[in-house]
């Protein structure tokens, strides 16, 4: 989908973090990526790996930390684990539940050298 | 970027400049490229001979914290963790809320028009152009990745449209929205149009800053495609069902394309017409009506 302008805003981001926070490198950079973001990791990667290319990050590594899909079942009145917006209940089959998290597209924190 | 000098890490001719930063008691960056370029940071470097980051003045004075950074960094190769907790999609939301008040501001009704390419976006805006001219003043935003074909075509209905090409890119977002008002110029109290690329993946994740998503589909696609592109589908508010004068014609399952539509949004509303042969217009021209004179109503309160 839209990997690389996502890739594109991370780096824009690192690059402007570097002047506020005085780094020179970045080593790491770790992401959270929820299960419902519509996001592919491997067109992520791909496309980080081609962004980098004259950066702070140039070197860096990429940790995705993906967080799972949650919804709230109102037949079952509890908080399930889902992995498509479609998915029924995986307890009672019901198509009544409310998305309550997975949709995260967040860049958690860098690891970084002067 | 260096913390030291604050010279830039950004490509210069493509190569990338990296300091080795092994660091003797006089803080020397070897730079193995030739120094034919400028850097941005606000002091020349001589350029025939290892260039050191320690500025000497006129009195032979050294200086280690000239540079942006202001500071000299001993011991460089320490790692540390910096939180950043940011969204990605951050500096897009930014400009989104910025289109957003502009829109609050001269109380506009704005939709997102999403859909997949074919699906009669563009005879819909004309349609609902050509028919509503009297009850509302409108404008249209068009993004495609190439050709002012459906500007064009928008322009013949004598509205005013901007033509936004988005070259490879596969969906607008804020920022280029933001530039087409400034040429646009929409009028107050008006419908603005945004006709997405045609796209059913992309644009679900790109706030434009507009009131709605609506997603268009035409019964000669898949009944299936809302819960093959479920993202676009559960950030919609609108579901439109064109084409339906075709129906006799195909095997289209309406219910059953409306279940799927739901499954993915329970909230989902759903409009069945077709721009071609006008049944169904009236709900959606009402329903724009509607929506218009809410946001006129919010912005005189």
């Amino acid at each position: 989908m839209h990997e690389l302008s996502l890739c594109e805003g991370i780096i824009k981001v690192i690059e402007e973090q570097a002047a506020v926070q005085k780094y020179a490198k970045v080593e790491k950079v770790f992401l959270e990526i929820g299960a419902l973001a519509g996001v592919e990791l491997d067109s992520l990667r791909f496309g980080f790996s081609v962004v980098i290319k004259g950066t702070v990050a140039e070197e860096a590594k990429l940790e995705i930390i993906t967080l799972d899909g949650t919804a709230w079942c109102m037949p079952c009145e509890k908080t399930v684990k889902v992995s498509q917006r479609f998915d029924a209940c995986p307890h009672c089959g019901s198509h009544q539940i409310q998305i309550t998290g997975g949709d995260e597209l967040r860049i958690k924190e860098l690891e970084v050298s002067d | 970027m260096c913390t030291v000098c604050g010279c830039g890490t950004a490509s210069v001719e493509g190569k990338g400049h990296s300091h080795s930063h092994d660091h003797k008691h006089d803080h020397k960056h070897d730079h193995a490229h030739d120094h034919s370029h400028d850097h941005d940071c606000g002091h020349d470097h001589s350029h025939d001979h290892d260039h050191s980051h320690v500025e000497t003045d006129e009195k032979g004075d050294i200086h280690f914290g000239k540079g942006l950074g202001a500071t000299h960094v001993p011991g460089l190769d320490q790692k540390r963790i910096v939180e950043i907790e940011q969204n990605i999609l951050g500096e897009n939301d930014r400009y989104a809320m910025g289109n957003r008040s502009y829109f609050a501001e001269r109380g506009m009704f704005v939709l997102n028009l999403v859909s997949s390419p074919g699906s009669g976006k563009t005879t819909l805006l004309t349609r609902s152009i050509t028919d509503c001219k009297e009850r509302f003043s409108m404008s249209v935003i068009e993004g495609d990745q190439q050709t002012s074909n459906d500007a064009e075509r928008i322009r013949e209905t004598g509205v005013k449209a901007t033509q936004v090409n988005t070259g490879k890119g596969c969906h607008l977002d804020a920022h280029m929205v933001g530039h087409a008002l400034e040429h646009l110029e929409p009028e107050e109290g008006s419908v603005l149009f945004i006709e997405n690329v045609g796209n059913l993946v992309c644009p679900a994740a790109f706030d434009l800053g507009e009131a709605h998503k609506v997603a268009i589909l035409s019964v000669t696609e898949g009944e299936d495609k809302p819960i093959k592109y479920p993202d676009m589908f559960h950030a919609a508010e609108i579901m439109i069902l064109n084409k339906t004068d075709l129906l006799p014609y195909l095997n289209f399952d309406v219910e059953k394309c409306i279940d799927y539509a739901k499954q993915v949004n329970p909230n989902i509303r759903v409009m069945q017409l077709s721009a071609t042969s006008g049944e169904g217009l009236e709900e959606w021209f009402d329903w724009i009506d509607q929506g218009l004179k809410n946001a006129q109503a919010k912005k005189r309160a």
